[in-house]
């Protein structure tokens, strides 16, 4: 028998993870320290450059539709019972659905072909994700072995297609042509500026608000349908959907190709909303990301969006932080980043306890 | 002559939960001495601060007229006291002695600690009538040569006061007579025994004297030679409870489950129900009485469609169930209900609200929601209403399930199934882990059921149970029914040799 977790809503969803994310700051500031700089000039920097300027914010909102996506598919399969490492990979097909809808149905109007493209990307995530779904499901084949390996699988089938296949004969670029132009989704300071309003350019667009459709979307998929209640019981009590005639295996199935379907909205984001041409490596480990939004947002659409901000500030102010404080390289970024993840996911646990040891102690003061 | 333990004034809380409040107990050297109470009235939580599994917030523990320290199970032994926990702490691939000597090794070389185990054992068994085959591997053993190697392994580290926690759980009612032998013998060598047990038949039959806890709190000690069933089950509830529920004699309607020849084999390819037999009839419940682990539970799940028979084949109203159509959702379709064995694992989903536990398995039915959505509102006002039906406590819907004591999470299940209205319902172990007073409710719940002809298979390890609510008996042994009877025309004895697989004569 262990002391009961009581804690009141806000303090389970807010409080626990602003203590965590404030010590997780903390010993970073610790860290930037020891290398000899100051850790309250580096905060500055971090949130002048993410959040001070309208164009710094742009490309923060860029980065946390990223993390959205990729925090959305983590939560949905983890919902499921199933850690879903394979984002990246998913991601990647995702982009090779893109390139393949918008390069071969280049006589569509852009109102058809932008909800293709974003269907093809859907469907080859999906499938990428099915295959260790269906592994796991029929045969056992755990499925973070397997979406690591469909990881290294996607890396190289691009490489090899992009190398060999898909590249233009002139070009020197492993990388498609151009998508055609109809098939951009519009960037965001284009849109304000239809409707008159002047915001600074930068490569937000318009698939941020399909990321927070998705999110919602989650939210109603996993909290309120029949078929999200099927998941998560599956997910929390194998043994009670057995008992209840839900089919483990079908739902396995079906968590992972919903997975892999949003997984396919960094594509969309990165390629239809930005690069315009599927090229190599336009991933960068956000796939991995998504692992520590879905963690620190506790696989809740709500906090996945918080997580993808704080994350977006990190990624871009991080940035604007490297070039500002050279002795603070890229690298240096990415250890505060882990920290922050080590902090909100492995010792989210430890901050719980005792949060709600201090609750107890106050209840029993109390009564 | 100072007592051998004595606990006083211990307090325990974890969390907000006050486990254990100034909690006195004395225990006399060379008796036995039962501790009786509901679940979650604090017996464990007692013991496990006596065995040094937790410390106490505050108050004092006395061996043997001495104050001391038991921060540890080490400290406990050291102290002499000695625990035989209620799931068995053994190494099966291990033999006996191995078992036994698991711990006080007595060295980096295993030869001279064995040759002290051996001649210890042997000591054992002429002064306590304590044989076994100390060879044998303990995997091999049946489980009643197990609670006896526990036995063993305490009494060989010296223990001179032994605390059981409910032994009889899991043995078949000869066994549990040989275990009371033992116990008598013990105390006749001078041991003292605590024995923490829910089945009061147990406490009257071999305590010298009984504790009761309620919340919490010791609420009397008494000579078991004046006390009764009936007072010591008044004193646990705080009120007074029917033991048996009143059961009026009916003539049983068509048969409404048929099962013939089943045989199931477990996913590891052991044979776990063989050519089982049997017609369920309206207004009937047939109970099947065993020791847990006798095919029971899989002879349910495959009537249920959780498991796929190898062999044999079922009917429900006279239709015959296809193999194809054989799964829970479809057995439900057809008005086959099932109250689980294991509720935490199958009955409900812990980490849950309530109202969603409270559809488990329904979650379909087009009236909870609409179209693809469930209608959390409705859900939670259905289960409102239920609550209420069936005295659920606290009546809040959105409570984590978990977060309700095994008595009420029962209610929730049972609400479940029995508002549907089942033709034929499989209960599996109705009141595991139930508090007295709401096990009187479940059981006239399932009386009002029969009585409005409902067709119950009731499967439960409680002997009393079974015999209090059932019209007829089958009992199951090694997969096997062994036997059938009318339970009107039946007793406790005839049962238990059935139960442990005596062949049936009038078979």
């Amino acid at each position: 028998m262990s002391a009961p977790l009581d804690l009141p809503r806000w303090a389970d969803t807010v409080l626990v993870p602003a203590i965590s994310v404030t010590a997780a700051f903390l010993v970073a500031g610790l860290v930037v320290l020891a290398i000899g700089e100051n850790p309250l000039t580096a905060t500055r920097w971090l949130l002048q450059g993410s959040l001070g300027t309208g164009e710094g914010l742009g490309f923060t909102l860029f980065y946390m539709t990223d993390f959205i996506f990729v925090g959305l598919a983590v939560a949905v399969a983890f919902h499921a019972g199933l850690f879903n490492i394979g984002g990246e990979g998913q991601a990647t097909l995702a982009g090779l659905g893109i390139a393949l809808v918008l390069n071969n149905f280049t006589f569509l109007p852009g109102f058809l072909l932008i909800p293709l493209g974003i269907l093809g990307a859907a469907a080859f995530g999906a499938m990428w994700a099915a295959i260790p779904g269906y592994l796991q499901a029929k045969r056992g084949s755990h499925i973070v072995i397997t979406t690591i390996m469909f990881n290294w699988l996607a890396s190289v089938l691009i490489v090899y297609l992009l190398v060999n296949v898909l590249r233009e004969p002139q070009s020197m670029n492993p990388e498609t042509r151009a998508f055609p132009e109809q098939s951009y989704i519009p960037f965001m300071h284009d849109v304000f500026a239809a409707f008159g309003v002047e915001i600074p350019n930068s490569q937000l667009n318009l698939t941020l608000v399909l990321a927070l459709a998705a999110a919602y979307f989650v939210w109603l998929l996993i909290y309120r349908s029949r078929l999200g209640f099927a998941i998560r019981v599956v997910g929390s009590n194998p043994s009670a959907a057995v008992y209840a005639g839900i089919s483990p295996a079908r739902i396995i199935i079906i968590a992972m190709v919903l997975s892999g379907a949003l997984a396919g909205g960094l594509a969309v984001n990165e390629l239809m909303g930005y690069q315009h041409r599927l090229l190599l490596e336009f991933t960068s480990g956000y796939g991995f990301v998504g692992i520590a939004v879905a963690l620190m947002g506790r696989a809740h659409p709500v906090g996945i969006i918080l997580a993808s901000l704080l994350f977006g500030i990190l990624y871009q102010g991080g940035a604007e932080l490297a070039f500002e404080q050279p002795a603070i390289t890229r690298d240096m970024v990415v250890v505060i980043g882990g920290i922050i993840i080590l902090f909100a996911g492995a010792l989210d646990g430890l901050f719980r306890r005792l949060v709600a040891h201090l609750f107890t102690r106050q209840k029993l003061a109390r009564a | 002559m100072s007592p051998a333990i004595e606990l006083i004034a211990i307090n325990k809380s974890f969390g907000a939960v006050h486990a254990n409040k100034d909690v006195n107990l004395s225990v006399a050297r060379g008796t036995i001495h039962g501790i009786v109470g509901e679940n979650g009235a604090g017996k464990s939580t007692l013991m496990s601060i006596l065995y040094g599994f937790y410390e106490a917030d505050s108050g004092e523990v006395r061996v043997n007229g001495k104050p001391i320290a038991i921060r540890s199970p080490d400290d406990a032994i050291q102290a002499g006291i000695g625990m035989v926990h209620q799931h068995f702490m053994l190494v099966e691939p291990l033999s006996v002695v191995e078992n036994v000597m698991l711990g006080a090794e007595g060295g980096a070389m295993l030869r001279a600690g064995e040759a002290k185990v051996r001649a210890e054992l042997a000591r054992l068994a002429q002064d306590y009538g304590l044989e076994i085959d100390v060879d044998a591997t303990v995997g091999d053993l049946s489980v009643g040569l197990q609670q006896r190697v526990e036995i063993l392994k305490a009494l060989y580290r010296g223990a001179d006061i032994l605390i059981l926690d409910e032994p009889t759980a899991v043995l078949t009612p000869p066994e549990a007579d040989a275990l009371f032998g033992l116990l008598r013998s013990l105390k006749e060598q001078g041991k003292t025994v605590i024995l923490i047990t829910h089945k009061l038949r147990e406490i009257m039959a071999i305590t010298d004297r009984v504790s009761v806890m309620r919340r919490g709190e010791m609420v009397a000690t008494v000579e078991t030679a004046e006390t009764s069933p009936p007072e010591l089950a008044e004193l646990m509830v705080g009120r007074r409870v029917l033991l048996r529920v009143e059961k009026a004699e009916k003539t049983p309607g068509a048969p409404l489950l048929e099962v013939e020849n089943l045989s199931v084999v477990d996913p590891r390819g052991v044979l776990r129900v063989a050519n089982a037999s049997f017609t369920v009839r309206a207004g009937e419940i047939v109970g099947i009485a065993g020791v847990a682990g006798n095919g029971q539970s899989e002879l349910l799940e495959a009537i249920a469609g959780m498991r796929q028979p190898v062999l044999g084949s079922i009917r429900l109203e006279g239709q015959a169930i296809r193999s194809r159509g054989h799964n829970p959702h479809r057995m439900r379709q057809l008005g086959l209900l099932h109250v689980p064995e294991d509720r935490l694992r199958m009955g409900l989903v812990p980490a849950f609200p309530a109202f969603e536990s409270a559809i488990l398995g329904f979650s379909h039915e087009p009236h909870l929601g609409r179209g693809p959505i469930l209608d959390h509102d409705r859900l939670i006002a259905d289960l409102a209403q239920k609550m209420e039906q069936y005295d659920v406590r606290p009546p809040a819907p959105r409570l984590t399930s978990s977060k309700f004591s095994g008595g009420n999470q029962q209610k929730i299940v049972l609400a479940r199934e029995i508002e549907r209205n089942p033709k034929v319902l499989l209960v599996g172990q109705p009141t595991r882990g139930v508090d007295i007073g709401a096990i009187e409710f479940i059981h006239s719940r399932l009386i009002a059921l029969r009585d409005a002809g409902v067709a119950i298979l009731l499967v439960s390890v409680e002997l009393d149970e079974i015999m209090n609510l059932s019209d007829r008996i089958l009992t199951m042994c090694g997969g096997k029914i062994t036997g059938e009877r009318k339970a009107s025309q039946t007793n406790e004895q005839e049962l238990g040799l059935l139960m442990a697989g005596v062949v049936d004569e009038a078979a």
